[in-house]
């Protein structure tokens, strides 16, 4: 098999919240299972590589509206997606693989839509700080611990929720969920980075773009440590 | 000064002197907001008759402003100053009235209040070092900042001594009717990616420290002041700077600062004079002693003045400390620690600590940095020393800075 290409989506303009370490957690976690990994950061001012597993992360509100249309224009984003890729989208860049959001005035902008999630602006306070969250028993995941900082509110459509959520605000329209998946494609709002704090959801993402069923298991006792204490922190 | 202004000084000295007597704090901020509660115009009458200088972006700003002051007191005249860093108007209402007499002032600002405090005291130079990421959940975005000083700049007469390397710098200060360009260096360029004007993509140059945007033509001003190795070159011609801080950041703030000094009219020989006395900055880079242990004691507060100082410990083999934590004032999400690059510490021995030297300790892993845990700082300390007597490097984000500093 080629190289597992992982690649970060839009550095200069969805890099704000350090989830640009979530691409950098994926390609380690693969390499050290001697999985030949090629981690590529995907500048704006670039047409989007082909890549099996795309990150997005966090963005300001003017940078994400730019990402948001370049992304729709270069059309590469949609092409994997429909095409297999995964894609993990965190934040903003949740926001944008959905149909709609807002910018900072409450304009409405096109997202990609990779996933039937609609966001709009919050009448609330931002919402910022730790959340715990149950993911959907499918995923097959322990407990999530994330931190969260954003004012949009997003409503599902046709796409399950990452989870229901514990502490903390989540999608914050209607029920206490959080996130969003369908097929390979996965948004949620918790920073940290998340994969930092949840090994298990990382290795999700590593089987959905390799197919393997089955990974080698590696010594997580230091990231497990670190997600009982910050779900302890909001007692959880 | 009115009697309401008179009533708000007492105040403030009452509270500074109680509250050093029962210990709590050094009580310059408790003072000052005390000071203000009396009079909300405190600041605005206490800066009324001196020379102000302000100093603000987000790093080197304690650091520039201990420079500038010195440079500003080369002429013999007293200098009050916020040097302990209280950068909000409590802690500058303090600063004054700790230096009353003092014809001149010189402050650290608090990036979101500079508009507050250029308004009250409508200093005749305004510093504006760099924006970027810092305290994802208490500051505004950056680019938010950035417009609201141009805003601020634009109704102003001051004159704007500004970062020419640094996009949203330079964007904040080209509406001000007097700028004067220094290249002040940028060491983290991420924040600064889409053109602050028009949000087209911003290319730096390679070689030159050029940098334009491909869309709309907004380009790096040409600067007046530049550094050629520990020279600075301005209008009036060169002038050697022998700092005592390290690093080369440290020069560039010294150029800042220089600047600075030059445009309130003191001479630039006798400014750079000043500056190299400059060695103790609120306690950093000071070879201090953590229970029996020598340290060299650094802080770090976000990714940009991290990459500087992790570039500047590079060619040391001592071991490293580094202890982080996530209070209110060092901001609650420590997500940023994905961008710094840590494995410029690899080979080395390394402790995390701090109260969340777990999230360190996941980030130390993904950057292939082996290191040891441990959750108390002093014992961290006397676990990289060894006991071998060897000097052991420390560098802490904001709270764990301050919390090694007194226990040193």
């Amino acid at each position: 098999m080629s190289a597992l290409r992982i690649a970060v989506v839009y550095p200069d303009l969805l890099g704000t919240y350090g989830d640009t370490g979530n691409g950098v957690i994926l390609e380690r976690r693969a390499a050290e299972r001697g999985i030949a990994t090629e981690l590529l950061m995907a500048r704006s001012s670039e047409p989007l590589p082909e890549a099996d597993l795309y990150c997005l992360g966090g963005g300001e509100d003017g940078p994400q509206v730019l990402a948001a249309e370049r992304l729709v224009a270069d059309g590469g984003l949609r092409r994997a997606s429909e095409a297999g890729a995964t894609i993990f989208a965190v934040c903003a860049g949740f926001q944008i693989i959905g149909a709609s959001f807002p910018d900072a005035a409450g304009n409405r902008h096109d997202g990609v839509g990779l996933i039937d999630v609609t966001t709009t602006k919050g009448s609330g306070p931002r919402c910022v700080g730790e959340v715990a969250v149950d993911p959907d028993p499918a995923l097959g995941l322990s407990r999530l611990s994330g931190f969260e900082n954003h004012g949009g509110v997003s409503t599902l459509g046709e796409a399950a929720a990452l989870g229901t959520v514990v502490a903390g605000v989540g999608n914050g329209a209607g029920p206490a969920i959080e996130g969003a998946y369908r097929g390979h494609v996965l948004g949620t709002y918790l920073h940290g980075p998340v994969l930092a704090r949840n090994p298990d959801l990382a290795d999700l993402l590593l089987r959905w773009a390799t197919g393997s069923g089955e990974l080698e298991v590696l010594d997580d006792a230091a990231a497990l440590d670190l997600r009982s204490e910050r779900l302890a922190s909001v007692g959880c | 000064m009115g009697v309401r202004a008179m009533v708000g000084v007492a105040v403030v000295l009452l509270v500074n002197a109680a509250s050093r007597l029962s210990r709590r704090g050094s009580g310059t901020v408790a003072g000052g907001r005390a000071g203000l509660a009396v009079d909300p115009r405190l600041l605005a009458k206490l800066a009324q008759s001196r020379h102000m200088a302000l100093v603000s972006g987000t790093n080197g700003k304690t650091t520039t402003t201990a420079l500038l002051s010195a440079a500003l007191g080369s002429t013999g005249r007293r200098v009050a100053s916020n040097a302990t860093g209280s950068n909000m108007p409590a802690g500058h209402v303090a600063a004054l009235v700790g230096g009353r007499g003092a014809p001149t002032g010189c402050l650290e600002v608090d990036e979101a209040y500079l508009g507050r405090v250029l308004d009250d005291t409508h200093a005749e130079v305004v510093v504006l070092l760099n924006l970027s990421r810092d305290q994802l959940d208490r500051m505004s975005e950056v680019r938010m900042l950035a417009e609201r000083w141009r805003g601020v700049l634009e109704q102003s007469t001051t004159t704007v001594v500004a970062n020419a390397d640094d996009p949203l710098v330079v964007h904040a200060a080209s509406g001000s009717t007097g700028v004067v360009w220094v290249a002040g260096g940028l060491e983290w360029r991420d924040d600064a990616g889409a053109c602050p004007q028009c949000l087209g993509p911003i290319s730096f140059a390679a070689q030159a420290p050029g940098w334009s945007c491909s869309s709309c033509g907004f380009a790096r001003p040409t600067p007046s002041w530049v550094l050629d190795g520990t020279t600075a070159i301005g209008p009036v011609g060169r002038v050697e700077m022998v700092l005592g801080l390290p690093g080369v950041f440290n020069l560039r703030n010294g150029l800042m600062a220089l600047a600075g000094a030059w445009s309130m009219g003191v001479p630039v020989e006798e400014a750079a004079a000043a500056m190299s006395s400059v060695i103790d900055v609120a306690g950093r880079f000071v070879d201090r002693d953590v229970a029996g242990t020598p340290v060299r004691l650094m802080l770090a507060k976000n990714p940009a003045g991290w990459s500087a100082l992790l570039d500047t410990v590079a060619d040391e083999d001592a071991a490293v400390v580094v202890s982080i934590n996530a209070r209110t004032a060092d901001g609650a999400d420590p997500s940023w620690l994905f961008d710094v690059d840590f494995s410029k510490l690899a080979g080395r021995t390394v402790v995390a600590t701090g109260d969340r030297w777990r999230d360190l300790s996941v980030r130390l892993r993904y950057a292939g940095v082996p290191h040891e845990t441990e959750a108390s700082p002093t014992a961290a300390v006397a676990l990289a020393g060894s006991g071998a007597g060897e000097r052991v490097d420390v560098i802490g984000n904001y709270t764990a800075f301050r919390d090694l500093l007194e226990s040193s």
